[in-house]
């Protein structure tokens, strides 16, 4: 046991710590490190990085749920790369290097959607290659994954692309209801909720129907700045609004 | 950390990478090809979703084999020079209409997928033009009479989602092509895209509101396209007429 103490004194990083105190595999720190990212500290809405692809793939839900998902995956694992190079990446190029390592992860997301879901790479084609210059990825790489332990950076990584990517389908789904009346569309589970029914789409509510819940809604029609970019622009606005509202800790005083 | 440190970690790290790059492309190059080739493939019977409909075998529910089994079975895939004659002594899959188009007018090459659904042909033409970032492509059916449309599908390079790639995602816009026809009594008129709104039923779509300028891209597409095509499909009109004025 001695033995196995001193050993670790050695990797130990925090000095404060009691030599040979093994960290919990996933204990409040880990915790905090997850969600984190999903609030308090979000991408989007409070560090606002990554905003210019939240306003491109979000209006429609299904992109933004893949979107997320590849994000998730090229921040959990190139923060956990970068992480393990920390020490031997020489400093003078190591942006040069985070790069290359992102770039090679988004290539193979790439690659494996031609072979898993072509459809859905076919649907996303140049947002996937455009997380090489998502911000949040490099910034969190930068300032958190080049100057802590391997699985704390994979887990700030899954923290910060899930924060993203809950912003992401929630913007989705406010943009693709009110734009098109619809949810998930071009998905397995594709719903058609609000609208005139015709020969080809039948809407759960049917504005053109003569009785029954659609009829209600007959002077509903889709609001179609909600298919523009610029109306994700205005629906994080309110979404950093809200926040804020709730959480005063987040309110610049000065 | 020296200089030539920086430059060893930058050498192996390159050379880390693209073996790692090229072993993963290498691996999956094979799978990715057969899926690019069934999805395109579905995009043509989605052209002739109707009658495939009818003959009992609606799109929706084929498996990736059955879908290349009715290539292999239904379909007569044929080339035309520009003068509409069929050239035999070129392989239809090397048809790359990217390039065709390159060349001058008069050397290019056209593929025709010719369905042959419960004894009714349905020719499906395809025809390539410009969105509004990139390329945009797609095929359209005609039925016996190389008048009436069956049916379209369209695909992109790198229009926005929910915008411009609504011409291919948007199953109701594209249902709007079903019955249109591309001759006005026997001049040749294709199908415009109209913002606003269809105003001549016939020869008319809505436009996509937010994508102007990819739905004007597909109105041009299909003009210039189905022109490509004029020489052959007025010589199976001039055909069809004869034959059932011979029945007579």
């Amino acid at each position: 046991m001695a033995e196995s103490t001193e050993l670790k004194t050695g990797v130990v990083a925090d000095p404060k710590k009691p030599a040979g105190e093994k960290d919990p595999l996933f204990g409040k720190k880990e915790k905090i490190l997850i969600t984190d990212p999903l609030l308090d500290n979000n991408p989007i809405t409070i560090q606002v990085l990554g905003v210019c692809s939240a306003l491109a793939v979000t209006s429609l839900v299904y992109p933004s749920l893949v979107m997320a998902v590849a994000v998730v995956f090229v921040t959990a694992f190139s923060s956990l790369a970068t992480s393990l190079m920390r020490n031997i990446i020489p400093k003078a190029v190591r942006l040069i290097v985070q790069l290359v390592i992102i770039a090679t992860l988004v290539t193979l997301v790439n690659e494996a959607l031609k072979v898993l879901a072509f459809p859905v790479y076919k649907q996303l084609s140049v947002y996937i290659g455009l997380i090489i210059t998502n911000c949040i990825v490099m910034g969190r790489l930068e300032a958190f994954a080049m100057a802590n332990k391997p699985w704390r950076a994979f887990l700030d990584g899954v923290g910060n692309g899930l924060g993203y990517g809950l912003i992401l389908v929630a913007v989705g789904v406010v943009r693709e209801l009110f734009g098109k009346g619809s949810l998930f569309a071009g998905s397995p589970i594709a719903m058609n909720i609000i609208g005139p029914s015709g020969d080809t789409t039948q809407y759960w509510i049917n504005t053109a129907a003569d009785s029954g819940l659609g009829s209600f809604f007959g002077w509903y029609a889709n609001n179609n700045l909600m298919v523009l970019p610029a109306a994700a622009m205005f629906v994080i606005a309110v979404f950093i609004w809200i926040q804020r509202s709730y959480n005063s800790k987040l309110v610049d005083v000065s | 950390m020296s200089t030539k440190y920086i430059y060893t970690f930058g050498v192996i790290m390159t050379v880390v990478v693209a073996l790692t790059l090229a072993g993963f492309r290498t691996v999956t190059a094979e799978s990715a090809a057969r899926n690019e080739d069934i999805f395109n493939k579905r995009e043509i019977l989605a052209t002739v979703a109707e009658p495939l409909a009818e003959a009992g075998s609606p799109i929706s529910t084929l498996t990736d084999e059955e879908v290349l089994e009715i290539f292999n079975e239904q379909v007569e895939q044929i080339v035309v020079n520009s003068s509409g004659e069929a050239v035999a002594d070129v392989e239809f899959s090397a048809i790359d209409l990217a390039k065709e188009y390159k060349k001058p007018e008069e050397q290019r090459l056209y593929p025709i997928n010719i369905f042959n659904i419960d004894g009714d042909r349905y020719y499906v033409f395809s025809v390539r033009g410009n969105g509004l970032w990139d390329a945009i492509w797609g095929n359209i059916a005609l039925a016996s009479d190389l008048n009436t449309v069956t049916g379209a599908s369209f695909d992109h390079a790198g229009e926005t989602p929910g915008l411009g790639a609504e011409i291919k995602d948007n199953a109701g816009w594209k249902s709007q092509f079903k019955g249109k026809k591309i001759y006005n009594g026997d001049e040749f008129v294709s199908i415009l895209v109209r913002k606003g709104g269809a105003i001549d039923q016939e020869h008319e779509v809505d436009g996509l509101s937010g994508a102007t300028v990819t739905a004007d891209g597909v109105t041009k597409m299909l003009y210039n396209g189905l022109k490509a095509y004029q020489p052959f499909i007025e010589e199976q009109r001039a055909e069809a007429n004869a034959t059932s004025m011979n029945l007579k």
